[in-house]
């Protein structure tokens, strides 16, 4: 199956500093098609594509836009999700280098469907360099006359993993430490300074003018029966060529890391990043889709010659640094995990631990108040059942 | 200082209180910040709070030029620890140190989505991927 670019339809196509090159191409016809429809009819648009939010999460878009619509009070809010910082992530950084009007465009689109007059777009510290680039596009699509009655601001992460998080996200722009929300309520109720308030990834707000333009139906046709359209991946690691590739839902994961990105040898993949999953390579004919192996479409790819207690051990550090540390599940869990994957690292792991780390994945999933905690094993959970042979060969003794 | 901060128009949001200052002062010592949180009419624990939360925000002198060297597993599985080696050997300064003469900070960081030119580092705000040993020296060479 070749790419489909629905997505990144006018990546490479269009100059991205020029808005003149993005209207030739059907620019901003959706959000002039989106007004001269009710905000009720795009929703409903949205919600027979089965459009699911591109973050990881999955929650169906239109149903949180309908949340948010029938909230009651004046203010509301929409946010584009630009904080990717899951490890080997880096379609939306893509994205906005390459065609940041249609990210207006989708965010402009939500604001109608909504009934918000703000949205703000939450882009992280290490992607200051296209700050300009977007502003720059916001500000063009304000001199067209796109943007009446509705202001983008741009808000600055500071570096902060968590605050990819849709709650700890809005902490952050609310000036706080970027620390997870005890839910409910959600956001779409009580959200962004306590209005309701969606927040969509870059990459599902990239979906929805072809969606308003071609309709609900036509989306609806590309995919699984709950992983409707196309779906951005980037792929790293152990492969020839690493990058983006666009999708269709449901395609073989061996054609887009042996196919499309030539990897050779694979020991195993890990689908999602820091929190998803890590899958043998027997497992390689899996589809990609919602209901197995997705997340945000991060695929990062382990060769022979990796090691997988070097991989687990790692992600873990990673997670117990970025870990915001609000819940004990998380923030206790994650730096237990480091020191006792270490140990078996260096071959003084006790056989006993391997049990304990099991019940402790099952507590932090269970207990932890965000995704960072709840999904922190996934990683740890599946090597120990694909992988088990190289945790036995960390026990002291062994 | 202490004065001059808080006579400067701050934002109603210690985040973009505390970026604005980093931007226009460098780092976020105890007087700047008491400085905001005056200005601000928060206590000063809120705005060092916020400010020793995020990994960008810094609360030490930074050098004129800070680098940061990715450490994820992306950036790591493409011999990442070989670029981090020659920065250290090039700078005599390790991971978390800024050079004597000030002129460089040296930091690693974790994911900066640059996975596709991995190895990658950031120099402020400029982006060098596709690293090798053997580039380090005449990257650095361009900033003074």
């Amino acid at each position: 199956m070749p790419q489909e670019k629905v997505v990144l339809r006018n990546c490479g196509a269009i100059d991205p500093a020029d808005i003149k090159t993005h209207r030739a191409r059907e620019g901003f016809k959706a959000l002039e098609k989106a007004r001269g429809m009710t905000p009720e009819e795009v929703i409903s648009e949205i919600k027979t594509s089965g459009l699911r939010g591109r973050g990881g999460a999955g929650f169906p878009c239109g149903i949180k836009w309908e949340g948010a619509r029938n909230s009651p009070g004046d203010e509301k809010y929409v946010i584009g999700n630009a904080d990717e910082g899951e490890v080997g992530t880096f379609k939306d950084r893509y994205i906005i280098q390459n065609d940041p009007f249609s990210l207006v465009e989708g965010l402009a689109i939500a604001g109608y469907a909504v009934g918000a007059r703000q949205g703000y777009i939450y882009l992280r510290w290490e992607y200051s360099y296209l700050l300009d680039l977007l502003r720059g596009a916001i500000d063009q699509a304000r001199a067209a006359g796109y943007l009446d009655g509705f202001r983008i601001e741009v808000r600055q992460g500071a570096g902060a993993y968590v605050c990819g998080e849709e709650s700890a996200l809005m902490e952050s722009v609310e000036g706080k430490r970027g620390e997870a929300r005890y839910r409910p309520p959600f956001p779409t109720v009580a959200g962004l300074f306590q209005k309701p308030t969606t927040i969509n990834n870059v990459e599902t707000l990239m979906n929805v003018a072809p969606i308003v333009l071609k309709g609900g139906a036509w989306y609806a046709g590309m995919g699984t029966e709950r992983s409707r359209g196309t779906k951005v991946f980037s792929v790293s690691g152990d492969v020839a060529r690493p990058g983006v590739y666009e999708m269709v839902l449901g395609s073989p994961l061996r054609e887009l890391v042996e196919g499309l990105a030539g990897a050779k040898d694979i020991k195993m993949i890990q689908i999602g990043g820091a929190t998803g999953r890590i899958i043998p390579y027997d497992q390689i004919d899996a589809p990609l889709a919602f209901e197995s192996y997705l997340g945000a479409g991060a695929i990062t790819v382990y060769n022979r010659s990796r090691g997988v207690l070097e991989i687990v051990g790692r992600t873990m550090e990673f997670l117990a640094e970025e870990s915001c540390g609000k819940c004990t599940p998380c923030r206790q869990g994650t730096e237990w995990l480091v020191e006792t994957l270490d140990r078996f690292r260096r071959g003084e792991g006790a056989a006993r631990d391997i049990g304990y780390m099991q019940v402790l994945a099952d507590t932090m999933a269970l207990s932890s108040l965000c995704g960072l905690g709840q999904a922190a094993c996934s990683g740890l959970v599946d090597t120990l059942k694909y992988f088990r042979d190289d945790y036995d060969r960390g026990i002291s003794g062994k | 200082m202490t004065k001059k901060a808080a006579r400067v128009k701050t934002p109603d949001n210690i985040l973009m209180a505390l970026q604005e200052a980093q931007a226009r002062s460098g780092p976020l010592t105890p007087e700047v910040m008491a400085g905001l949180a005056a200005s601000l009419g928060v206590p000063s624990n809120d705005v060092y709070g916020v400010a020793s939360f995020y990994s960008f925000l810094s609360i030490r002198p930074l050098g004129r030029n800070v680098i940061r060297v990715c450490q994820s597993l992306p950036c790591h599985l493409k011999e990442g620890q070989a670029v981090i080696d020659a920065i250290r050997k090039a700078l005599g300064v390790g991971p978390g140190r800024t050079t004597e003469d000030s002129r460089f900070t040296f930091e690693l960081v974790n994911c900066i989505g640059l996975c596709d030119g991995a190895p990658a580092m950031l120099i402020n705000h400029d982006v060098h991927t596709d690293l090798t040993p053997g580039k380090i020296a005449g990257i650095l060479q361009k900033y003074k």
